[in-house]
């Protein structure tokens, strides 16, 4: 069964098409990741799917509810872990949670035992009443993790969750979100860039280049159907170009700037 | 109504955790009692304008709640930049509830900080009419409930705090100063009256006057519907530009 529907999506900023009619389906308990380069499409799609942005043509589901007419069905489906930031620092971590959870109107009693199961998970139990600015950008991450998944969503999407962390906090994240999705049979959506990590984690890959995708299938498909023997040699060759060679746009380099500045 | 409740938590929380913020912002309004206070108050009594501390206190308490409610409002742009406008934005809540919460906790902490300034202006010698307190708490919430509304308009269009400077010198500046929260509008020249008439400021300026201190120029009914009216309008427009926020 298919919890995510992407028919015929296109996003078009003036003339350029950031998202070139594009369909895919990811099913239900699936670990499913969109692989591409910076500025390929992959922010934007994930934008559209949690209704922060509309398509300029084609149809969306996100598990039976379409993002653009059912916008509360839809945001009641999924929970997300943004590229950059996105905690309120001058809050503790109980109060983050907490906003989160009140939001999504989760009853007292399972807000209370939830914020704390999921902060023991991301282990953050003991710095709960600690302002998320003294945090690290690992803690963060984690700590963002733990909310969206406080209102026990159908889907979560985590667009580029490693970026900008150390290999060992890296290697922490993916452990816990294949637990949540093996323990839940929570549906994840994920974008990254790294090669290694989609090969290790996605039981399927969408490649995605220029806003269009170029092949959707498990790992090993993808490597055996390119005659290649990574996932990078797939890449180069429906590519024809490396995936970090790519030059970023003006408006890529400012954001890695800010995420600079805020770490 | 739980999601109203939590966005006004939020504010207040920030804002009572900012102590800096509280105290930076009284030094501006401390500053024009005792410089304008005491510098102006003998020529403005000896040219028989009665008591100018009197007269003055109510227009820097407006002062007070303009600037702290612009900035609430405009604090949207700072969730923009540091992404917690995100998550708000995701949370499967009507957007008009979350603009509705955030404006109300803005404009509980301005009409705070008005109170502040009125606590400390009592203790440099202003004798307020106690029996206006509550009409005073009416217009000092409507005034805050304007110009946060307003700054939530403002942020919604604009993309970073480049426009901010902008905003303060062209708009909250020219609003402040032109509202006769300094001077008497009954014997401004009449091009000054005239500006000050479509200065929303005047009316909770003058209203808070009436009630506290000395002096009417537009009278109570006038005041209320101005400032009933453009708050409605304000907090619609409002709503209505944070619900076409794309990120």
């Amino acid at each position: 069964m298919s919890i995510i529907t992407v028919d015929h999506l296109t996003k078009k900023f003036g003339e350029f098409k950031a998202v070139d009619d594009i369909s895919f389906e990811v099913k239900a308990g699936e670990i499913f990741a969109f692989l591409g380069p910076n500025g390929a499409g992959k922010t934007t799609t994930i934008k559209m799917l949690t209704t922060l942005m509309h398509p300029s043509t084609g149809k969306l589901a996100i598990n039976g509810h379409d993002p653009v007419a059912d916008q509360e069905a839809a945001r009641r489906s999924f929970g997300i872990v943004f590229q950059d930031p996105s905690l309120d620092d001058e809050l503790t971590t109980y109060e983050n949670m907490e906003f989160h959870a009140r939001l999504y109107d989760v009853p007292k009693e399972a807000r209370i035992s939830r914020i704390e199961s999921l902060l023991k998970f991301v282990e953050l139990w003991d710095r709960k009443n600690d302002l998320v600015k003294t945090f690290s950008g690992g803690m963060k991450r984690r700590l963002e993790i733990a909310r969206g998944l406080v209102h026990h969503p159908k889907i979560l999407f985590l667009d580029e969750p490693t970026i900008g962390l150390d290999p060992q906090t890296r290697n922490h994240l993916w452990e816990y979100i294949q637990k949540v999705n093996k323990e839940e049979g929570m549906t994840v959506f994920l974008t990254t860039h790294y090669m290694e990590e989609a090969e290790k984690v996605a039981t399927r890959v969408g490649i995605i280049d220029h806003g269009k995708i170029l092949t959707l299938g498990t790992a090993e498909q993808i490597k055996k159907d390119n005659n290649s023997s990574t996932l990078e040699e797939a890449f180069l060759k429906l590519t024809g170009h490396e995936i970090r060679e790519e030059t970023a746009g003006a408006k890529e380099h400012m954001r890695q700037a800010a995420r600079m500045w805020r770490r | 109504m739980n999601a109203i409740y939590t966005l006004w938590l939020r504010q207040i929380k920030r804002y009572f955790r900012s102590r800096a913020r509280i105290v930076g912002s009284l030094g501006q309004p401390v500053l024009f009692l005792v410089a304008l206070g005491f510098g102006f108050g003998p020529i403005f009594q000896a040219a028989g304008g009665g008591n100018y501390l009197q007269f003055l206190v109510p227009g820097v308490m407006s002062m007070g709640i303009l600037f702290t409610a612009v900035f609430s409002g405009i604090e949207i742009i700072w969730d923009k930049q540091f992404g917690f406008l995100k998550e708000t934005l995701v949370a499967p809540v009507s957007r008009t509830y979350i603009m509705v919460g955030r404006t109300l906790g803005g404009a509980t902490v301005a009409l705070f900080q008005g109170v502040l300034v009125f606590i400390i202006a009592l203790f440099i010698g202003f004798t307020p009419h106690w029996t206006g307190v509550p009409m005073a708490i009416v217009y000092m919430a409507l005034e805050a409930l304007l110009f946060t509304a307003l700054g939530t308009a403002i942020a919604s269009i604009l993309d970073d705090m480049q426009g901010f400077q902008l905003i303060m010198n062209f708009l909250i500046m020219p609003i402040f100063f032109l509202s006769g929260a300094l001077f008497p509008l009954a014997t401004a020249p009449v091009a000054l009256q005239a500006i000050a008439k479509i200065d929303p400021l005047s009316y909770s300026i003058d209203g808070l006057r009436s009630v506290l201190g000395d002096g009417m120029y537009f009278g109570h009914a006038n005041n209320l519907f101005v400032l009933v009216i453009l708050t409605t309008l304000l907090i619609g427009i409002g709503s209505y530009l944070f619900s076409k926020i794309e990120i």
